[in-house]
């Protein structure tokens, strides 16, 4: 069997001989684990310098009024200095609770929560959906898993583009439902209709990898399960209910996390649907980087303090996401 | 609305097709009512996700710009001019390559270091094992707008705004840390005994893994490189920010220059987007034997 991996979930419980002195416990753990540290030298180093120094320094910005006017700078041979200031919290409070905030931080924040809550469980439903329909012996199994992956293997770039050409007005879209004598939204600019085309298309994109890592957890489950409960007299729901689901906890736990953090910060659909032409559609993470590179002058500290209150409400939200997994885990055995 | 209207009923069919299937009937034969509803759900859904990309097809062979409001014209008077117009006329070789070398090198690199880590991560218990876990997922978390400032002031500093290294280590940094989640789980899925008797043999844990463990995780490996590749190989965001010469731009950034506020040359960029999506295709046809494997293997069972 494998090794009992619990990583990032396990209990750290290691036992604990008497502690020697520190040198010693460099020395014998460094001759104990070279290896591994070793293997993942590169990566602590990568994300050592790209990510965790950027980092500190964006919480830095974060305390400062660095704009694209004050910050360091070359013009053709002249470096001009830094000048911005360092300001306490301001960028936050400003943020969270000043003038407008509802405007700015507020309405963004909630359309992202809904948009994330939306976005994740269609995935889930229609991804588990076509799971579950490419888990049954049927005939032409392997080309509709090929084409309904398919999505998923072309560049987002070129699929929005496509989606953009499809909803314009006079496109794809509206010239079907103008067949049926439906109503015809403008999609790209009409802002409630603005969002459903931003799920739609973020839908599609997202459901194949859903559904195949959904497919992947179906065929794990041994079909031995099936034939007891089968055996028991359980229902098709029963079966679905008590074998399908418990089987796919572990896969399900993963992707609707990783699902909820990409979604979260989904950029690409966002702002290649739109550019910077929809106020009423844009995510906190289209809005912090409209906000840092989309203006003039561009405001590096709003941006970067926008950055920082998302990742604080991803963390608080993973955190909170695994001890009720855990628990969940230890209520069920 | 017709396909949001469409997505709901391909769900809801699947949720009746199991509850349809074989109630008397003996294990593994579903009645063909279910039989039929079940290819009906999958047809539709296959329409649906092939539509979008048949139809951008579809558009690239209309002459003019604004042929995509006109779609039935284009019967008529399809041509290839866009594609010829793109290949002779812009720098398309010139990002083309760009894009290979920046995707391609972010691909290897990942996939090494992130299959190190990952081996690491699954087999060794090593101080610093959990922070590590936690990093790697933590990274998956940050918004671009924190980290895309302070990069580029790195980048600046470091002299590398503007080139293919700059913009193949700031790619790192996301994928790495994904494929090395994604390529623990797929090593945990691998028997330790074979570890072990490599250890025996008398392997050191490298050669254990280079020479035992890696060829077992090719499915794995496939698909991580293919995630990276992917995401990579039309990425907007970075490089548009820190890409500032035509020279250097991706695909993805000189796709852009089509569109301007006065000029926009959809035709242009339905058949680029075309060509831009075949690669990845070719590469997703290679892996997808394994995607299913690959993505879950170690998820579903650690």
């Amino acid at each position: 069997m494998s090794v009992a991996v619990q990583g990032a979930t396990g209990q750290g419980s290691r036992e604990r001989d008497p502690r020697p002195g520190l040198m010693e416990r460099l020395k014998r753990s460094y001759a104990k684990h070279w290896y591994a540290y070793a293997m993942i030298a590169p990566v602590v180093l990568v994300l050592g310098v790209l990510v965790i120094y950027p980092l500190v320094q964006g919480v830095w910005l974060t305390l400062t009024d660095a704009n694209s006017l004050n910050s360091a700078r070359t013009i053709g041979a002249n470096e001009i200095p830094a000048t911005y200031q360092f300001v306490g919290f301001d960028n936050y409070a400003d943020i969270l609770w000043g003038p407008g905030s509802y405007d700015r931080f507020w309405s963004h924040f909630v359309w992202t929560i809904a948009w994330t809550a939306i976005c994740v469980a269609l995935h889930y439903t229609l991804g588990l959906a076509l799971a579950l329909l490419l888990n049954q012996k049927l005939r032409g199994r392997t080309a509709y898993r090929l084409l309904l992956i398919l999505p998923w293997a072309v560049p987002t770039f070129v699929t929005v583009f496509s989606w953009r050409l499809m909803l314009a007005d006079g496109g794809a879209l509206n010239s079907v439902l103008g067949f049926l004598h439906l109503p015809e939204p403008s999609w790209l600019s009409d802002p409630f209709a603005q969002k459903a085309a931003a799920i739609l298309v973020n839908t599609w994109v997202g459901v194949p990898f859903m559904m195949i890592s959904l497919l992947g957890g179906l065929q794990s489950i041994p079909a031995e399960l099936y034939e007891a409960a089968e055996m028991d007299g359980a229902s098709a729901w029963q079966r679905f209910r008590y074998v399908t689901l418990p089987g796919l906890r572990t896969v399900s736990s993963t992707v609707v996390l990783l699902g909820v953090i990409w979604t979260f910060n989904q950029f690409a659909v966002i702002f290649l649907l739109f550019g910077t032409g929809a106020p009423d559609a844009q995510l906190l993470v289209t809005w912090a980087y409209y906000l840092g590179f989309g203006q003039q002058p561009r405001d590096y500290a709003q941006s970067a303090a926008y950055g920082v209150i998302l990742l604080s409400i991803l963390i608080v939200f993973t955190t909170f996401y695994r001890r009720w997994l855990a628990r969940n885990e230890q209520a069920n055995g | 609305m017709s396909t949001t209207t469409e997505r709901p009923r391909v769900a809801a069919t699947a949720a009746s097709a199991p509850a349809t299937a074989g109630k008397v009937r003996p294990r593994g034969r579903k009645s063909p009512l279910a039989t039929a509803l079940s290819h009906g759900a999958l047809i539709t859904a296959s329409l649906i996700a092939l539509f979008p990309v048949l139809w951008i097809l579809y558009v690239s062979l209309g002459p003019g710009k604004t042929d995509y409001l006109h779609p039935g014209d284009i019967l008529d008077k399809m041509t290839l001019s866009n594609y010829t117009t793109v290949l002779n006329d812009t720098d398309f070789f010139t990002w083309f390559g760009n894009s290979l070398i920046v995707a391609g090198v972010t691909t290897v690199i990942g996939v090494m270091f992130a299959a190190t880590t990952g081996y690491a991560v699954s087999r060794m218990r090593f101080p610093g094992h959990r922070p590590l876990m936690w990093s790697l997922l933590v990274t998956q978390m940050f918004p671009i707008a924190v980290l895309i400032v302070p990069m580029y002031t790195i980048m600046s500093t470091l002299g590398l705004l503007d080139t293919h290294l700059g913009l193949v280590l700031v790619y790192s940094t996301t994928t790495v840390p994904y494929c090395a989640w994604l390529l623990k789980g797929y090593f945990d899925t691998i028997p330790v005994e074979i570890d072990e008797a490599g250890r025996v043999d008398g392997l050191s844990p490298i050669g254990t893994f280079w020479r035992l463990i890696l060829p077992l995780a090719r499915p794995g490996l496939a698909v991580a490189a293919f995630y990276s590749f992917l995401t990579y190989w039309a990425e907007v965001p970075f490089a548009s920010t820190f890409m500032l010469s035509s020279d250097n731009y991706t695909l993805s950034v000189g796709l852009q220059t089509f569109v301007s506020e006065h000029d926009s040359q959809w035709n242009l960029m339905a058949a680029t987007a075309v060509m831009i999506a075949i690669p990845s295709a070719l590469f997703f046809y290679l892996v997808q034997r394994h995607l299913v494997t690959g993505l879950t293997a170690g998820a579903s069972k650690s």
